[in-house]
């Protein structure tokens, strides 16, 4: 076994330990408070451990396929993720071809760019090129109303769905000197920060959450919340320094920041919802809502976790 | 070689129901809103708003497969018989109850042919709309024919069935589909009541039906 594939293991036997604990204290409570099913709290709680349990599952098989499995879980949650954001979106029948080259082109483009690890068009094809080409598409039909908010709307669709979730895979394609076949480690202290922030923010709000810290985009984030899961998270991903290329300080920092913008990429992502009228992005993931409710703070954190690693490890 | 031919159709039939059936999913992710939580009763006829040929697909998609079997969708003949592949689509694979919607090339009576199947036991998917919607209205007037299904079927429950988004997945000429989120809402059954007038039952029928209808979709919220 390689010291990767050991360090797989330790944390696939963590994850399964938490996710173990999680399950039976979410089974005690179900005994107690709600053993008829009716108390929504703990039937919400239970749910999500249970689609915690299928995430983080998919999520071990695409691991272990490899490089390929990896990024065809994330062009699928790319897919899911756009579809629910194109549905709250003011697209007209002038967007059809737009909205379909956004699906069946744009998308498979970008992750086909990141199997043949080419940086310099993969960093540039959704901000520059698909930018430049989908409102021509939508211009060509010559429907004018609302022209604008249209293609902004798709362009966001596309930077936020495809470009900045395909940076999760994209860590894949980094070289970094003495971390050569241990990407993959990269992708599971990401995703293990960003969620284990969020969920501590769920926690610590819950326990100890009194002052609200943004009433109108996000009812029950409270300041205790926010604090205390983005002290745990940091302290959490300084102490998984060991799956990283960095020291336990800068893999603490690198937590902090990438828990911070986790934190902001929600508040966003709830600002748009709100305006939108809704609760959930979707209903693909029981308990939790849409995926890009679950995603939302991975989304936003990839691509900075990245340019950071990216900038300062690999050299050029 | 007829027989041998009818057989070939019945063994791709099943297949081809389950690929239909995947790609309505991966498009449209659908997912049901049940009344009060419970599935539909099975004598039932569904009667839904139409904005396109994949209308039924979706009721039939979010159906459990035990009523699924036994949910015939009342489709134009006119349309699903133009060709050997619609023909193919419409009555093996979805065992639709195809009816000639012009009076002047009727060979049957449409209500036979639906009184038929529902004596066999099977429930139908009705659109009273007549055909697909393409006003800005959301539901155009009702046709009659919910109203005499009702008069002569009485142990049927009427169900009204909203499906959102579908229109925006497929607009009209438009041959790619763009994928994005739909729902199908199941409303209260209703019956037609003792003596009840047929301009007065038909109009219940399509106030519940548009009372399904989310609120106010965000497609339209920019034109307000």
């Amino acid at each position: 076994m390689s010291p990767t594939q050991f360090d797989m293991m330790i944390l696939v036997l963590g994850v399964c330990g938490i996710l173990l604990v999680a399950s039976f204290v979410g089974h005690v409570l179900e005994r107690r408070l709600s053993p008829d099913g009716t108390n929504a709290a703990i039937e919400n709680l239970n749910a999500r451990i249970n689609a915690w349990w299928v995430m983080a599952i998919l999520i071990a098989i695409a691991f272990v396929a490899g490089p390929i499995g990896v990024l065809l879980l994330f062009a699928f949650c790319s897919f899911a993720a756009l579809r629910e954001f194109v549905t709250l979106t003011n697209t007209r029948r002038a967007d059809h071809w737009a909205l379909a080259t956004a699906f069946f082109v744009v998308l498979p483009v970008q992750y086909v760019l990141l199997w043949i690890e080419d940086y310099e068009i993969f960093t540039v094809f959704i901000p520059v090129y698909a930018f430049l080409l989908m409102p021509i598409i939508s211009a060509v039909r010559g429907d004018t109303q609302h022209f604008l908010v249209r293609i902004a709307e798709v362009q966001w669709a596309l930077m936020i769905c495809v470009f900045c979730a395909s940076h999760v895979p994209a860590l894949l394609t980094l070289h970094i000197p003495g971390y050569e076949g241990r990407n993959v480690l990269l992708i599971a202290f990401l995703v293990i920060v960003v969620q284990l922030s969020d969920v501590l923010q769920y926690v610590w709000g819950k326990m100890v959450g009194r002052t609200k810290i943004a009433p109108r985009l996000s009812p029950s984030k409270t300041l205790e919340g926010f604090l205390g899961g983005v002290a745990s998270a940091s302290l959490f991903g300084a102490g998984l320094w060991w799956i990283t290329p960095f020291s336990p300080l800068q893999a603490g920092a690198m937590a902090f920041l990438i828990t911070l913008m986790g934190f902001f990429g929600g508040l966003v992502m709830s600002a748009i919802k709100r305006d939108r009228g809704v609760k959930d992005w979707g209903h693909l993931i029981d308990g939790h809502g849409g995926l890009i409710d679950r995603l939302d703070s991975v989304v936003f954190s990839a691509p900075i976790f990245f340019h950071l690693t990216r900038y300062f490890w690999s050299p050029a | 070689m007829d027989d041998w031919g009818e057989f070939m159709k019945s063994l791709i039939a099943k297949p081809v129901a389950v690929i239909v059936l995947l790609f309505a999913r991966v498009i449209t992710a659908v997912r049901p809103f049940w009344h009060e939580g419970r599935l539909p009763r099975r004598r039932s006829i569904f009667f839904a708003n139409h904005s396109s040929h994949g209308d039924f697909i979706l009721i039939w998609a979010v159906l459990p497969p035990r009523l699924r079997r036994r949910v015939r969708p009342v489709a134009g003949a006119d349309y699903w018989l133009k060709s050997r592949l619609r023909g193919f689509i419409g009555r093996d694979v979805f065992n639709a109850v195809l009816i000639e919607r012009s009076r002047d090339r009727r060979t049957a009576d449409p209500f036979e042919s639906m009184g038929t199947a529902m004596k066999e036991g099977s429930s139908l998917i009705l659109f009273p709309e007549g055909t697909r919607n393409q006003s800005d209205e959301p539901l155009q007037p009702f046709k009659s024919g919910l109203y005499h299904l009702a008069a002569s079927h009485p142990d049927f429950e009427l169900v009204p069935v909203w499906i959102a988004n579908l229109n925006r997945v497929m607009p009209k000429g438009e041959f790619v589909p763009i994928p994005l989120i739909c729902t199908v809402t199941f409303g209260e059954p209703m019956h037609l009541a003792e003596g009840e007038a047929k301009d007065m039952f038909l109009e219940r029928a399509r106030g519940a039906l548009l009372a399904l209808a989310p609120k106010k979709a965000a497609a339209e919220k920019v034109d307000e």
